[in-house]
């Protein structure tokens, strides 16, 4: 009896000892700034005046943020990037993945040159991009012009086209990621679906929407759930190419909270807007988890 | 990975085939019939090669264009059509880059570092504690793991802030241990290496502690050979997270000395402005060798993110 309990206090210590250094770490850089965080939320502070400059405030931060014209035009901008990055990223890389993994000779070397700019530094492509969509005389203006298109847009520098300028280069970063995806949930398949078809005299586009689409439904749920995660989340590309600009049009909410806690030091709105954005992002990710699982009962 | 793929497929086959492929056979069909439908097939499958191969390059043009004027002057950058191949090679581009005033070198030993420490540290802590969670039982574990799966989702956005009076507050702003320390601790490192240690069988590990192994041979010798999967996914995983970051060391960084490669590469977009030829030089000096390095590890790379779905 007596060993049976020594044992067990035994394992318990081994237990505390192995996540020690975890639960420490975990405990002063991710829980305690949490929660730090969740009591900023009611501050108005002035970050320059120290820890003086704490003023509580009560939900003021929240109700601030209604006629804040710079957080609305985020909030437009955050959904426009959505709506457009998103579905196409995914279509595009659906498509590139069921042809690729079909159709083709040299499928490792067509896969690795479209997989090629999302394993690239998005701070990177972010400088070539801009360089490259120059309005005056850049390459993309200039291939345009040359394929008869008279007045190319303005892309990063006017207001009209900079952010779909951003959105262009997220979906060509990204495309290889949602086609690696795929491909991999094509591999899950079995065979033989595509075989009874065959011998029902399917045609391909009949296959690709009755077996493939519903058969990568996981898939589809997985790339939607974090690309939408990431595309509200977009800093890099804004911060590289516009710094939100020209005049608001590609401000997003990360770019946003980023200029309120560090230039203009008022962490208190800073971390009640980034409470906004979690808040966003976990019911936008609740609401996908609903529709798969309707969609999964109507169809599978 | 192909091969693998391929295998599990053939074992899966007879299975699954026994029944349907004897039992309902297509009618034969005359053998010219076949024969011009492979044919057929094979031209088809030669253009759809051929299409895709136009739009890869398409993909890959920013990179190529990149390079290429990398090695060119200013006044010929926006030279319309484009030289794909310079008349002569500008290499004093790339001297700049590397040994002028904010040398390049400078920033790769500090990405370096600062990836090379927070892989391994998060690693070891990722591992010995996915190891408790999945193996050990002691009081508390369940509550401990809630704890943790209720901040798996919360963004990077929300923890910025007060990370940053936390850091001010400490003395640690504008050092690398401000980007070292917290990616030693990371929740989605402990929650995949939990998922993985729950997935080894554990009589392995009750076998061990039968012979008298203690818990950190049990660990070590047995449950860390086994995970090196896991592991190698992780590694990938936190290494072009920390690799490319940008956010962070923007924030928490303010002496160009302790720069790290992005930053850096926007140091030189802030000081040079419009000598593009300069900026494209340094975006092949912070891409191009990590490239590489990523290329030669393509296989697990893609088998890492087909497993997990995450870039980090």
């Amino acid at each position: 009896m007596k060993r049976i309990h020594q044992a067990k206090l035994h394992e318990n210590l081994a237990g505390y000892l192995f996540i020690l250094p975890n639960l420490a770490g975990y405990l002063v850089f991710v829980l305690v700034p949490i929660l730090f965080s969740l009591y900023l939320v009611f501050l108005d502070w002035d970050y320059l005046k120290g820890f003086s400059g704490m003023e509580w405030v009560g939900l003021q931060n929240f109700i601030r943020m209604g006629d804040d014209p710079k957080i609305i035009k985020s909030l437009t901008n955050n959904t426009v990037y959505t709506i457009l990055s998103v579905p196409s990223t995914m279509l595009i890389g659906l498509l590139l993945a069921v042809v690729l993994n079909r159709y083709v000779y040299y499928k490792n070397a067509l896969r690795t040159m479209i997989f090629l700019p999302y394993i690239s530094s998005l701070v990177a492509v972010s400088v070539i991009w801009s360089i490259m969509y120059q309005a005056q005389n850049g390459p993309v203006n200039a291939a345009l012009k040359a394929l008869g298109v008279a007045h190319p847009p303005g892309w990063l520098s006017s207001p009209s086209s900079a952010l779909y300028a951003i959105i262009i280069m997220a979906v060509w970063a990204t495309v290889g990621y949602a086609m690696v995806l795929y491909l991999a949930g094509l591999q899950g398949i079995p065979k033989d679906l595509y075989e009874a078809a065959d011998i029902d005299g399917a045609s391909p586009i009949r296959k690709l929407l009755r077996i493939t689409i519903p058969m990568l439904t996981p898939t589809t749920f997985f790339l939607g759930v974090t690309l939408l995660i990431g595309s509200f989340q977009v800093f890099g590309p804004v911060a590289v190419m516009t710094q939100g600009g020209p005049v608001d049009s590609t401000m997003v909410l990360s770019y946003h909270i980023y200029l309120l806690a560090f230039r203009y030091y008022q962490m208190g709105y800073a971390a009640a807007l980034s409470w906004v954005l979690f808040a966003l992002i976990f019911a936008i990710t609740l609401l996908q988890w609903k529709a798969q699982s309707r969609w999964q009962n109507t169809y599978l | 990975m192909k091969e693998n793929l391929a295998e599990t497929r053939h074992l899966d086959k007879p299975r699954l085939h026994a029944v349907s492929r004897t039992a309902v056979k297509p009618a034969a069909r005359p053998i010219t019939a076949v024969r011009r439908k492979r044919y057929g097939l094979e031209i088809g499958r030669l253009m759809i090669t051929v299409l895709l191969l136009g739009f890869s390059v398409l993909m890959i043009v920013p990179f190529l264009w990149m390079v290429s004027t990398s090695f060119k002057v200013n006044a010929d950058v926006f030279r319309y059509p484009i030289d794909w191949i310079p008349d002569t090679w500008h290499l004093e581009n790339y001297r700049q880059v590397w040994t002028g005033a904010n040398p390049f070198y400078v920033y790769y030993w500090n990405s370096l570092k600062i990836t090379g420490l927070t892989v391994a540290g998060n690693l070891l802590t990722s591992a010995m504690a996915g190891f408790a969670f999945a193996k050990l039982n002691f009081k508390g574990r369940s509550f401990l793991f809630l704890l943790y799966l209720s901040t798996l989702m919360i963004p990077g956005q929300v923890l910025l802030v007060p990370r940053f009076i936390l850091f001010d507050w400490l003395h640690l702003l504008n050092t690398h241990y401000a980007l070292i320390l917290p990616g030693l601790f990371t929740v989605l490192g402990t929650f995949m290496m939990r998922q993985f240690f729950t997935s080894l069988p554990g009589e392995l590990l009750e076998a061990a502690r039968v012979d008298g192994a203690g818990y950190w041979r049990m660990f070590w010798q047995i449950g860390l050979p086994l995970t090196k999967p896991a592991l190698v996914t992780l590694m990938i995983l936190t290494f072009t997270w920390h690799w490319n970051d940008y956010e962070s060391p923007l924030i928490f960084l303010r002496d160009k000395a302790l720069y790290t490669i992005p930053l850096g590469l926007t140091n030189f977009v802030e000081e040079y402005g419009t000598n593009y030829v300069l900026l494209l030089a340094a975006s092949v000096s912070a891409l191009v060798p990590v490239l590489l390095v990523v290329l030669a590890g393509q296989k697990w790379i893609v088998e890492g993110i087909a497993n997990t779905g995450l870039k980090g």
